[in-house]
This record gives C-alpha cells, sequence and structure tokens, in this order.
C-alpha cells in the first residue's frame, strides 16, 4: 500500500485517495481551432513513463482537495507531493 | 538408502537459435499473443523468416500470470465477433497443436447483484444470443444448481440477484498453451530467441527497417509488437504515442483442495473471479490498482476486499489459506478495447491494449494480426480495432459492458 502525503492532512494510507492520472494536462488555449487529432490527443493520450509521473490525486475521505504526486511508476516510490498550484519538483513536465 | 533417480530431463520442445541479422519479419514479445502471431504467420501464410524476440523468458509475462478465464460474453458486435473467433479457435487448438493443454468448458458464470446487473446482464444475454454467442439467463436458485458452494442466499449484504451463464467458456492450462504454440512454430521454422531486449528501432524515414536489440542489430522488413504493459514504452521508442496506461493486476492461489468448484464464477459487483484449477488450487483475481505502474505487484487492499468478497460468496474458502500472489502489468485503453493494426511508422504494426482480459483472445489476436502482418491490410475482425478509433470516435466501450468491471 502506498503512503501518500496530503499538502494539508499529512502523510496517509493510499486508500483514502482517489487517483485522477497524469498531472499538467492543460485544457486546449484554442478549442475551436483543434483537428481531429488534437483533440484525440487531449482526451484520449496520457504520457505511460517507465519512471517518475507526476499525476493527480484527491483526499476523498480527508480533506477532499486535489493535489499533485510525483511518483515512480516502477519502485512506486513516492517522491511529491505538491499543490496544484506549485510546479512539478525539479523542472520539466 | 539410495535416493530416488532424478527423472529425465525432457526433451527441449524449442530451439536455442542465435540471432540472424535480418528476417522478413521480427515480433517483439513471446507472450501467448507474439508465439500465436508467429504460428499463424507460418501456417496461414507460409511466412517462416520470422523471430520472435523475448526480453525475458519465453511466456514469462502475463501469458504466465493470468487466471486463464477464457469467454466470449461481450457486449459489442465488434468485441462478441473477435473473442468468439478465439473460442471457436480453443476447440480446435488441442488437438490441431497435439499438446494437452486442458483446455476445459465448464462454463463462467457472471453474477448480478443488483437491479442494473440484472438489466445489464438480461442485456448482454440477448446481445451474445444475437452474435451466436451460447449465453444463458440463469435465476439464484438455477446459479446455486450450476455452482452448489455458492452462497445465494437472500440475507447477505449483496444478495446473488443471478447471472448470466456461457457454457462453452472456461479455462486453459496458460504455461502448456504457450509451450504448444512455442513448439509448432518453432518446427515450422520460426526462431525463437529469449534474453533479447529491444532497445530502440532502426527507421528509413518514416519505415521501420529494423530493430536494436541486447544483442545487437537485426534488420526486418516487418515487425510486429506484442508486448502487452510494455507497448507505450516500445511505441515511444519508435517515435510515436499509444493511448494505453500500464496498471497492475494482481492474482493469488490457495493450497491445493479436493474438487469443490465446478465452474468459473465473476462478480463484478463485489470484485472477485474464481476457479478451480486442475490440481486444486483456487484461483482468485480482482481489479487493477487504480495507479499506472510497472512493478509488477499490486496493492494490499485490493487483495482484502476480493478475499472478503470470495468469503461472503463462498463460505466454504472461509478456511482455505493463500499461498501466492503475484502480479502482472497490464495494458489499459480508454476504451476499454485492444488496439491491433498499423501505426504512424510505416512497417511497423501493434497489438496491444487487451488490458485485464487477453489470454482468452490468444489465438484469434494471432490470427488477426498475423493476417494485418501479411499483407499490409487489416482482417475483417481487428480492422474496428484500429488506433485511429481514438481519433474518429468510433470507439468499441466495453467499459463495464465486457461482463467485467475493468
Ligand atoms: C493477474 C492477471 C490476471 C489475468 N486474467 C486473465 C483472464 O482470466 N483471462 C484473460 O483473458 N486475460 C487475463 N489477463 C490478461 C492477459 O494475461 C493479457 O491480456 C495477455 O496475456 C496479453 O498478451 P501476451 O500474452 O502476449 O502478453 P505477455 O505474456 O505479457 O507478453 C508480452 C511479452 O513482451 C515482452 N517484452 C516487453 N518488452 C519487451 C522488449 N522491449 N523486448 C523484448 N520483449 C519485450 C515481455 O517480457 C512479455 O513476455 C490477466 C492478466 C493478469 C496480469
Ligand atoms: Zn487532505
Amino acid at each position: 500500500m502506498l503512503l501518500i502525503t496530503c499538502p494539508w492532512c499529512g502523510p496517509r494510507d493510499e486508500t483514502e485517495y482517489h487517483y485522477g492520472g497524469q498531472a499538467h494536462v492543460p485544457y486546449p488555449e484554442n478549442p475551436a481551432e483543434l483537428s481531429d487529432a488534437q483533440w484525440a490527443e487531449y482526451v484520449f493520450y496520457r504520457d505511460n513513463p517507465k519512471g517518475p509521473l507526476a499525476e493527480r490525486w484527491v483526499h476523498s475521505t480527508g480533506c477532499r482537495r486535489w493535489f499533485n504526486v510525483l511518483r515512480d511508476t516502477v519502485t512506486y516510490e513516492v517522491l511529491a507531493s505538491y499543490r496544484l498550484d506549485e510546479p512539478r519538483p525539479g523542472g520539466n513536465r | 538408502m539410495t535416493p530416488e533417480p532424478l527423472p529425465e530431463h525432457p526433451d527441449f520442445l524449442w530451439r536455442t537459435p542465435e540471432p540472424r541479422s535480418s528476417y522478413d519479419v521480427v515480433i517483439v514479445g513471446a507472450g501467448g499473443h507474439g508465439l500465436a502471431t508467429a504460428y499463424y504467420l507460418a501456417k496461414n501464410h507460409g511466412i517462416t523468416d520470422v523471430a520472435v524476440l523475448e526480453r525475458g523468458w519465453l511466456a514469462g509475462g502475463n501469458m504466465a500470470r493470468n487466471t486463464t478465464i477464457i469467454r466470449s460474453n461481450y457486449l459489442w458486435d465488434e468485441s462478441a465477433a473477435i473473442y468468439e473467433h478465439a473460442l471457436k479457435l480453443w476447440e480446435g487448438l488441442p488437438e490441431e497443436l497435439d499438446y494437452d493443454f486442458l483446455f476445459s468448458q465448464r462454463g463462467v458464470l457472471n453474477l448480478a447483484h443488483t437491479l442494473q446487473d440484472v438489466r445489464e446482464g438480461v442485456r448482454r444475454v440477448n446481445a451474445n444470443r444475437l452474435n451466436g454467442v451460447d449465453a444463458e439467463w440463469l435465476e439464484p436458485d438455477e446459479v446455486a444448481e450450476v455452482c452448489p458452494i455458492l452462497n445465494v442466499s437472500p440475507r447477505t449484504r449483496y444478495p446473488v440477484l443471478g447471472g448470466t451463464f456461457q457454457p462453452r467458456a472456461g479455462i486453459a492450462k496458460h504455461d502448456h498453451v504457450a509451450w504448444a504454440l512455442a513448439r509448432r512454430a518453432d518446427e515450422l521454422g520460426v526462431d525463437l530467441i529469449q534474453g533479447c531486449e529491444v532497445t530502440g528501432f532502426l527507421k528509413d524515414g518514416d519505415r521501420v527497417v529494423g530493430v536494436e536489440t541486447s544483442r545487437g542489430r537485426i534488420l526486418a522488413g516487418r515487425v510486429g509488437l506484442a508486448a502487452a504493459g510494455h507497448s507505450s514504452v516500445l511505441a515511444r521508442l519508435a517515435g510515436f504515442r499509444l493511448p494505453v496506461q500500464s496498471h497492475p493486476l494482481q492474482a493469488l492461489v490457495s493450497e491445493l483442495h479436493e474438487p469443490v468448484h465446478p465452474t468459473v464464477v465473476m462478480s463484478n459487483h463485489v470484485h472477485v473471479y474464481v476457479s478451480q484449477a486442475h490440481k486444486g488450487e483456487l484461483v482468485m483475481g480482482a481489479g487493477v490498482d487504480a495507479y499506472n505502474g510497472y512493478g509488477q505487484r499490486g496493492s494490499f487492499h485490493v487483495i482484502e476486499q476480493q478475499m472478503a468478497a470470495a468469503v461472503e460468496l463462498f463460505p466454504v474458502f472461509a478456511r482455505a489459506h493463500v499461498l501466492r500472489t503475484w502480479g502482472g502489468i497490464v495494458d489499459v485503453t480508454p476504451d476499454a478495447s485492444p488496439i491491433v493494426g498499423s501505426t504512424p511508422v510505416e512497417n511497423l504494426y501493434v497489438n496491444c491494449g487487451w488490458g485485464t482480459g487477453g489470454f482468452k483472445a490468444t489465438p484469434a489476436a494471432g490470427w488477426t494480426f498475423a493476417h494485418t502482418i501479411a499483407t499490409g491490410e487489416p482482417h475483417p475482425l481487428n480492422a474496428p480495432f484500429a488506433l485511429d478509433r481514438f481519433t474518429t470516435g468510433a470507439l468499441i466501450d466495453e467499459h463495464g459492458a465486457a461482463a467485467v468491471a475493468h
């Protein structure tokens, strides 16, 4: 079981949270101008790296706030957790 | 006292050749799908200058880790067609491959615990029948007749309100399936190369012309990816993206018991699926972990919930002991249907996205993927499963519809 630190409540068991997939996926700036292929990218395509992944979690049975976690998808080590208005630790997204 | 002599080593079922410098076709991944693809390339299309490259050992990925449930009771026409084709192939394969892999058509029960489950089940039975797939709706007393150890009492938290039953569905011995396919493919001239990881792709413009491997460069006319949970890693090396996410999926077995469980039972609502292996282990699976992962292990709370569900449904399991748990990495697509077909890279084809349910598809996945690689065109059965459906919007949405909740 993962031990995830909510930025507001502190470290809690994975079972208190729900997973929200890849973080830092911005809504298209000019939606009306997107091609079908670009819409497909936005709606269906997400990174799936072997290694660090920035992802969203919600503390559903706690404060119910969303935040981001940087987690290694091979070791499952939680490398960082941070608020939505903070940049991905270590740069690049 | 003289110790018992060890048994003779068995004859090896396939050769262990050195990789050659070039092949007509290179398949990446020697799971069931890669092996079936190589077998049908040789058998159906006469293409035998083929290598199957496997980074670990033959069939050591999801092929060795799955709960071996075979059924074709999918909701949508496209899925029913490909899974039913697979089931028909399964019915002839032991004889065709001359290998008894214990394919046992003991039936699969999908339980309903809510009014919505009942409606979904009845709808699926009707859809299955229209597609020529055997399916029946059973009331709770009929469910109990098929599987007497099931608790169909109305006094449980989620009572069994009925279930769908596919009598032709069942299980098979997964390792033996792989070995049977490997032996035949090898006999037909296919090189099965283990301990050979694909680390990159050789390209001439937008066309693939070979692969980089841990054992050197191998040129290839065409390349087929059958790497299950690692397909997106390979796609990235080849310069394109796939709409798949890799998730850990776990299973477990008990110690051996007398035969008590005559069929396969699946429940989405309380989420457990159970069968009894030929030797006697109770084999159980549940849902994927929500998060992405490549670690071949999953979360403990998933096991906890699955065991709670199993004990409520099967009170006789309360004293069974868990012997072993393990995980595999499954590749899930946004519509819970596979991707089989061409890619943005010419001569590079992909078979992936089978998620938690690709074992049952093994023969049909191989059949259609071999056709696509051999002809450069989709087979009618895999045409709907093309990558471009995510752009056109022609999705085959089996999430929740496919008699499985993930
Ligand atoms: C716990 C569990 C239970 C399941 N239960 C069922 C079930 O009951 N019924 C069902 O129908 N399906 C089930 N599945 C799903 C099923 O196992 C898969 O969909 C199916 O096995 C995928 O196809 P495959 O057999 O070719 O994949 P795999 O056997 O995983 O083959 C892929 C191979 O590619 C290799 N590979 C990866 N990257 C590289 C590389 N770079 N170079 C060379 N080789 C590489 C891997 O080592 C692996 O051997 C289950 C899966 C799991 C994990
Ligand atoms: Zn919180």
